[in-house]
């Protein structure tokens, strides 16, 4: 591996963003990287700004506001980046999956690549999810949880697209 | 059954108001309640843990008249019920215009049980 | 005269763990005007809650937010069963207030970090949020999880505890005691912590009744106002008095809710003492009908709960009024004036919890 691919996988920058849902899974992860459960001891480092994090943390279930929001700081971090989506909310709308201002789901906007399944998802499994995603971003694995060979679709500027399998960094 | 209901009227709203807010009463929230022909609105105040409410029967697009101008804090409630129930609540101090908490994807007035038709299941349009 | 601009503080900002967006009129450094955007996180709870049985909805209540979900439970038992016509049994009234006290522990704990990095003291945010991970295994330990905690019910306690939770749980209270006391201190003395909250975001007690501050917002401002003097739960059988301070800053707000801290761990002692042994659900059948109100003191403020049913299987219409609701007004208010360096502080300082505001 090359210094720069070094050093991203030795030290990641992550982004968290909160989309909207209890809330539960955000402070997860803020206790996720607190020293009890010290994801910082993998050199990962939290920022604010998406133009310097490599993997972003998305918890709760997609409000529409939110979700534009959402897009616009997924298209300004630089890449090779990974998404984690936390809780089933992310994953799936979860428990609000029927309410009217959603979008169920974060890879209905963006294309995820680590899914960690939990109401709230415990801070070991965000650990776990954020440590696979180092794989992806070190290029050794494709996205875990997709079946191969099927499409993900995601939200672009307003219209719907399809997104191969491994190719979502354009 | 809740107690201590004081029924107003559109005109008399600002007075009782008025009066409860002289009389060192806290605004606590407003409530809408869907009763088909008319809307119920519930505005509750708390003065050293008693309750009191004043009760307004509106019907549907008729103005009220926003009680902000005495208790600032009212105007979000008063948003709240204008984007969730489609009020007609005139002169709030910060109008959010029916966009306080709904995007332009989202339903319009989703609490009200009568829905006006609807062009598609927004949620279909935004995937 | 100097031009005005607009700023929108948020809605991704590292001091808040949670969207929302302030836009700021600014002139040169002051802040003229602030007006509040939400619906980052609206859902429409409310709407989805009309849709579900009255027993289902208290999962549901548990997950209108993360931080207090055991109170929004208990504050939606309470108004169902006032609405059905009965009580919990007592032991289960000592059990919910064991835990909504760890709750509001947690909380505040958690606030007390986040106020420590706005400051930024990095140290102090992790010592606080080092604290409160023994906190959460304390809940861990009476509940078996870490946010949603799901023991609350209609009627009651899902679960009694055994004489080792109990014994578990004062055990590590006294922990949890001494690692408070280690870092109370730099909250109440700190210079660096000092400056930048003493006189930011006034707040006067006069204002605060009509912008209708609520929990240690209000009693910041020298306002005596407590839910828990209601006697929910077992309050009525235990001893304690609202906190109150009156230099209205934000420094003010720290100060009670440190001081809530300590109340909560002696609360908690007095509960385990007090608690009486016996049932802990009441078993219910049929639908309610009525209307009815409750109340319970969160760690934010006053929460209420509106519920009307009219005999059918799901309630017709249920409100929640969250006290960050009430708390922006105030926010509002305190904002004008300040600098834009003091920003992040005041707005942190009414701790607000943006997906119980929004629902
Ligand atoms: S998955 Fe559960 S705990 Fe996590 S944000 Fe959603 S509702 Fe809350």
């Amino acid at each position: 591996m090359g210094f720069i691919s070094t050093a991203r996988v030795k030290s990641p920058w992550i982004m968290h963003f909160e989309t909207g849902s209890c809330n539960g899974c955000a402070i997860e992860v803020f206790a996720a990287l607190t020293p009890v459960y010290d994801l910082e001891r993998f050199g990962i480092l939290n920022t604010g700004n998406p133009k310097h994090a490599d993997i972003m943390l998305v918890t709760g279930c997609v409000s529409f506001r939110a979700g534009r929001v959402l897009r616009n700081l997924y298209h300004q971090m630089p890449g090779p980046k990974a998404v984690v989506a936390i809780g089933v909310c992310a994953l799936t709308g979860g428990i609000f999956h029927d309410c009217y201002n959603l979008a169920p789901g974060v890879d209905k906007v963006i294309p995820v690549d680590v899914y960690v399944p939990g109401c709230a998802a415990r801070p070991e499994a965000i650990i776990a999810g954020t440590v696979m995603a180092l794989d992806r971003l070190a290029g050794k694995a494709g996205p875990p949880n997709i079946a191969p060979g099927e499409p993900r679709r995601g939200l672009e500027e307003g219209r719907v697209v399809e997104i191969a399998p491994g190719n979502s960094d354009k | 059954m809740i107690d201590n209901v004081v029924p107003v009227t559109r005109e008399t709203l600002l007075a009782e108001a008025q009066r409860l807010a002289d009389g060192g009463q806290r605004l606590i929230s407003a409530t809408a309640i869907d009763q088909g022909e008319y809307l119920e609105i519930l505005y509750h105040f708390d003065k050293d843990l008693k309750l009191t409410h004043l009760k307004l029967e509106v019907k549907p697009g008729e103005e009220v008249p926003s009680i902000s101008r005495v208790y600032f804090c009212a105007f979000i409630p008063e948003n709240e019920l204008k984007d969730l129930f489609g009020i007609n609540i005139s002169n709030i101090v910060i109008d959010y215009q029916g966009k306080f908490f709904l995007e332009d994807e989202a339903p319009r007035t989703p609490l009200l049980k009568s829905k006006p038709p609807e062009q598609g299941d927004p949620r279909e349009v935004a995937r | 005269m100097p031009g005005r601009t607009v700023i929108p503080f948020g809605p991704q900002h590292p001091v808040f763990p949670e969207p929302l967006q302030l836009r700021l009129t600014m002139e040169e450094e002051r802040v003229i005007d602030a007006v509040p955007a939400l619906g980052y996180m609206h859902r429409g709870i409310e709407q989805l809650a009309q849709t579900k049985d009255y027993a289902q909805n208290v999962f549901l209540m548990e997950r209108v937010c993360g931080i207090c979900s055991f109170m929004h439970a208990l504050c939606y038992c309470q108004s169902v069963e006032s609405l059905l016509g009965i009580e919990a049994p007592p032991r289960a009234r000592f059990m919910r207030t064991i835990q909504a006290e760890l709750g509001r522990l947690q909380s505040h704990y958690l606030w007390l970090g986040l106020v420590a990095d706005a400051c930024g003291f990095e140290s102090l945010f992790m010592q606080a949020w080092r604290n409160r991970e023994m906190i959460m295994d304390c809940q861990e330990a009476v509940s078996g999880s870490r946010v949603t905690i799901s023991t609350c019910a209609i009627g009651g306690c899902r679960r009694d505890w055994d004489d080792g939770v109990l014994q578990e749980l004062t055990r590590r209270l006294d922990d949890v005691e001494r690692s408070m006391d280690a870092i109370a201190p730099v909250f109440f003395e700190d210079p660096l912590v000092k400056q930048r909250t003493v006189g930011a975001g006034i707040i006067t007690k006069q204002e605060a009744t009509l912008l209708g501050a609520v929990g240690p917002v209000a009693r910041a401002s020298g306002i005596v106002e407590d839910m828990r003097r209601l006697g929910y739960a077992a309050y009525d059988e235990l001893d304690f008095k609202p906190v109150v301070e009156t230099s209205c800053d934000s420094y003010a707000r720290m100060i009670v809710r440190l001081r809530e801290t300590f109340q909560a761990i002696n609360l908690i002692r007095q509960a385990l003492k007090k608690m009486p042994a016996g049932e802990v659900l009441n078993k219910w059948k049929g639908t309610p009908e009525g209307e009815a109100i409750s109340r319970v003191e969160q760690p934010r403020g006053e929460l209420m709960y509106y519920i009307r049913s009219n005999g059918g299987k799901n309630p017709e219409r249920l409100r929640i009024r969250t006290p960050t609701l009430s708390n922006i007004p105030s926010l509002v208010k305190m904002l004008k004036g300040s600098r834009l360096s003091d920003v992040p502080v005041i707005a942190l300082s009414i701790d607000s919890c943006i997906s119980c505001t929004e629902r």
